[in-house]
């Protein structure tokens, strides 16, 4: 009776003890469904959502304060993506919250007096100038957020919509044209 | 006799080829202005390197290649550049891309140019040569040859040569096996060189027996020791370098894989005699054989000065009015044409007139009725049906799944489909939607990368602002709490300090005497008690202070 007690006590320590060890050495790091719901957000950074950047309206959806269609840049693929990620129902884009066609800005270097303001509103350094000098945007790195427009004093940035060209053409969906019957 | 192996699937579509091979290559005449596109190759397009009215030499370099994998453009003949501009190309999208116009001057005035002994030329140099000469596969890939023939990573044991030339319509590869063998086979071995390969296969279908014939006699008479002419069997798509490669040498190469991995390295047999041409001669890709055939007087091949347009080079091959198109290509795979100007480019090997005779419009498309008879007839052995299914419900990731990026849009799939589903256009649609999706999310990736590091970055410049401030504070008191430095003599100091002092004073009155108040004549009267108050005002606030601090 007594040798039974001891060897449940005993095991009872040696798996407490493997259970605390495996606690600290295997605790993982961070929200991971956080990074899931990154990963699904198309990293503009504009903060249409109202939160400071992609990953903050990532913490927000994953603490339930969010909701899952305030991402316009995203498209609706985005939220049917959230949608199954996190198991809920897709909901429509709100009032004003529409897409808009992919754009990169644009500086118009006559206009532009080197004030670095947009640089400092830049959420990706795809601003490149210095203070009294003229500014230009990389616009291979510009993911269209339009969060340079803003604090322009000059107004001297405009949003261009990327044109289809060869190198970004996609072959379209095949569609049966409709004959009139002669 | 050497085994040859067979591919599964396969079609027999009508071959129409015997109509452009009666009569030998003509050469094209000059047209009345050249459109050469830059971008005619695989990779990166070519920079224009001259100005509008500049006048250009047959052969001088108009387009620079730019990064790794790009080519060299030239002129095609002498002449005045008259537009560099933006102009309707042969691409599927009809969208127009950037293009040099010349107008010739007729004259045909070629640039200084010389050619080199190969075997007395480094690898590195004859390599050079072939990107500087614009040389790319003509098989229609277009792939720059400078790249491919060079032994990278893996040992090349056997070079194939391909003059399958499976699509129906096109013999242009046929008619220069028949009159250019040598200088092919030549170019062969040079490639052979350039790869240190054992072998040289050619490959030619066997309902071409004259380019045979040709192709064995001139093995014969440069007794070339290394390479081999194979007969294969007529077969759609033979000719596709994957399964060219499997019939030759039995050798399956699997998607994402290249067959050099496999030690194979592939090559159209244009592509030698080019390659041959700019190295010996210093001849840059100026021209190809062109096809031109179907609803026309007579087909015929024709040696075109590339940025020729169709509609001149067509007219002749004698063009007919009930022409409503063209092809660029075979039917199988070609390009329909979306202007009848566009140019002749390096992957120009046939121009097809279409008329609705000869192509009627496609049949009204059927639901799958599932009867695999396309399964039965791919040849990457695939399942096109099921590929249809996803890629018409936008299902890309199980058309991935499916393998789809291993079908090489042969439309062997399509020929036979008896429902008339255009399939190879579900499959070019999912494609290009997959690999735009993924172009977009590694644009996402970079776009994080680069938010968080600017976070980061200003994280780290708070801090290290945080850090300045504090050990400057921490100077501060430490000056403050350090022992004044005591002088040996203190009267001295004492009195030095007060000459400094007094020599202060003396500056402040001199300068009270000479910065005398500015605008203070002619005041009016108004102004006058303004200041008379001011001043009172001051006088006794001064006053006050005073009061306060004897008070204290």
């Amino acid at each position: 009776m007594i040798s039974a007690l001891f060897v449940m006590i005993g095991i009872a320590l040696f798996l407490g003890a493997v259970l605390g060890f495996s606690a600290i050495k295997f605790k993982v790091q961070g929200n991971p469904l956080i990074d899931k719901i990154d990963a699904v957000l198309p990293q503009t950074q504009c903060g249409q959502c109202g939160y400071p950047g992609c990953k903050p309206y990532a913490t927000a959806i994953a603490a339930g304060e969010a909701e899952i269609n305030k991402c316009p840049p995203g498209g609706e693929e985005g939220i049917h993506k959230l949608a199954d990620l996190l198991g809920r129902e897709f909901i429509p884009f709100g009032e004003g919250a529409a897409p808009k066609a992919k754009s990169v800005a644009f500086i118009d270097e006559n206009t532009c007096i080197g004030c670095t303001l947009c640089i400092q509103a830049c959420p990706v350094d795809a601003i490149v100038g210095a203070a009294k000098q003229m500014h230009t945007i990389v616009s291979l790195e510009c993911t269209g957020c339009e969060l340079c427009i803003a604090p322009c004093p000059v107004d001297c940035i405009s949003m261009l919509p990327i044109q289809e060209d060869i190198t970004n053409w996609k072959w379209r969906y095949p569609v049966i044209p409709i004959q009139a019957a002669a | 006799m050497r085994q040859i192996f067979k591919f599964h699937g396969g079609v027999h579509p009508p071959t129409h080829k015997i109509e452009s091979t009666i009569t030998p290559i003509a050469q094209a005449k000059l047209p009345s202005k050249l459109i050469i596109p830059l971008h005619q190759h695989v990779g990166v397009r070519a920079k224009p390197i001259v100005q509008v009215g500049e006048h250009v030499l047959k052969g001088q370099i108009i387009g620079r290649a730019e990064g790794h994998i790009s080519s060299t453009v030239h002129a095609t003949t002498s002449g005045t550049v008259s537009a560099i501009d933006l102009q309707l190309v042969a691409h599927h999208s009809g969208l127009p891309d950037l293009c040099i116009t010349l107008i010739p001057d007729g004259k045909d005035e070629w640039i200084a140019h010389s050619g080199v002994d190969y075997k007395q030329t480094t690898h590195t140099e004859l390599r050079h040569l072939l990107r500087q000469a614009g040389v790319v596969g003509l098989g229609g890939a277009v792939f720059p040859s400078d790249i491919k023939a060079y032994r990278h990573k893996h040992t090349i044991n056997t070079l194939i040569l391909n003059g399958a030339e499976c699509e129906p319509y096109i013999t242009c590869d046929d008619v220069l096996m028949r009159e250019r063998a040598t200088d092919i086979l030549r170019g062969a071995e040079l490639l052979r060189e350039l790869l240190y390969a054992k072998e040289v296969l050619v490959g030619i279908e066997d309902n071409k027996p004259e380019a045979i014939a040709a192709m064995q006699q001139a093995l014969q008479d440069e007794q070339h020791g290394h390479i081999e002419v194979i007969t294969v069997p007529t077969l759609y798509p033979s000719g596709g370098a994957k399964q060219l490669i499997r019939i030759l040498t039995g050798i399956e190469v699997a998607a994402g894989v290249r067959s050099t991995e496999k030690h194979v390295q592939c090559f159209n047999v244009a592509t030698a005699y080019s390659a041959w041409r700019a190295i010996t001669f210093g001849e840059p890709l100026l021209s190809r054989i062109v096809t031109v055939t179907g609803n026309v007087e007579h087909a015929q091949n024709f040696e075109v000065p590339l940025g020729t347009p169709i509609d001149e080079l067509v007219a002749q091959a004698g063009s007919k009015p009930d022409t409503e198109r063209h092809i660029m290509g075979g039917p199988m795979m070609g390009v329909d044409l979306p202007s009848d100007s566009v140019a002749v480019t390096k992957a120009t090997n046939c121009i097809i007139a279409a008329s609705p005779a000869l192509f009627p419009p496609p049949q009204l498309e059927l639901p799958c009725i599932r009867c695999t008879r396309c399964a039965d007839v791919c040849p990457a052995e695939l399942q096109p049906q099921d590929l249809y299914w996803f890629s018409k419900s936008k299902n890309f990731g199980k058309a991935e799944d499916f393998h789809l990026f291993d079908c090489i849009e042969c439309g062997a799939c399509a020929y036979v489909c008896p429902s008339h589903i255009p399939l190879v256009q579900y499959y070019r649609f999912a494609k290009s939607e997959i690999t735009a999706r993924e172009r977009e999310s590694r644009a996402a990736e970079i776009a994080r990368e680069r938010h968080e590091y600017r976070q980061f970055r200003i994280e780290r410049e708070k801090q290290e602002k945080a850090e300045k401030l504090a050990q400057k504070e921490k100077a501060a008191m430490a000056a403050k709490t350090a022992t004044p430095i005591v002088s040996e003599n203190p009267d001295e100091e004492d009195a030095k300090n007060q000459l400094r002092i007094e020599a202060a004073l003396a500056r402040a009155k001199e300068q009270a005497a000479t910065n005398k108040p500015k605008n203070t004549e002619e005041l009016t009267e108004q102004q006058q008690a303004e200041i008379a108050e001011i001043d009172a005002r001051r006088a006794k606030a001064h006053q006050i202070a005073t009061s306060e601090d004897k008070a204290e």
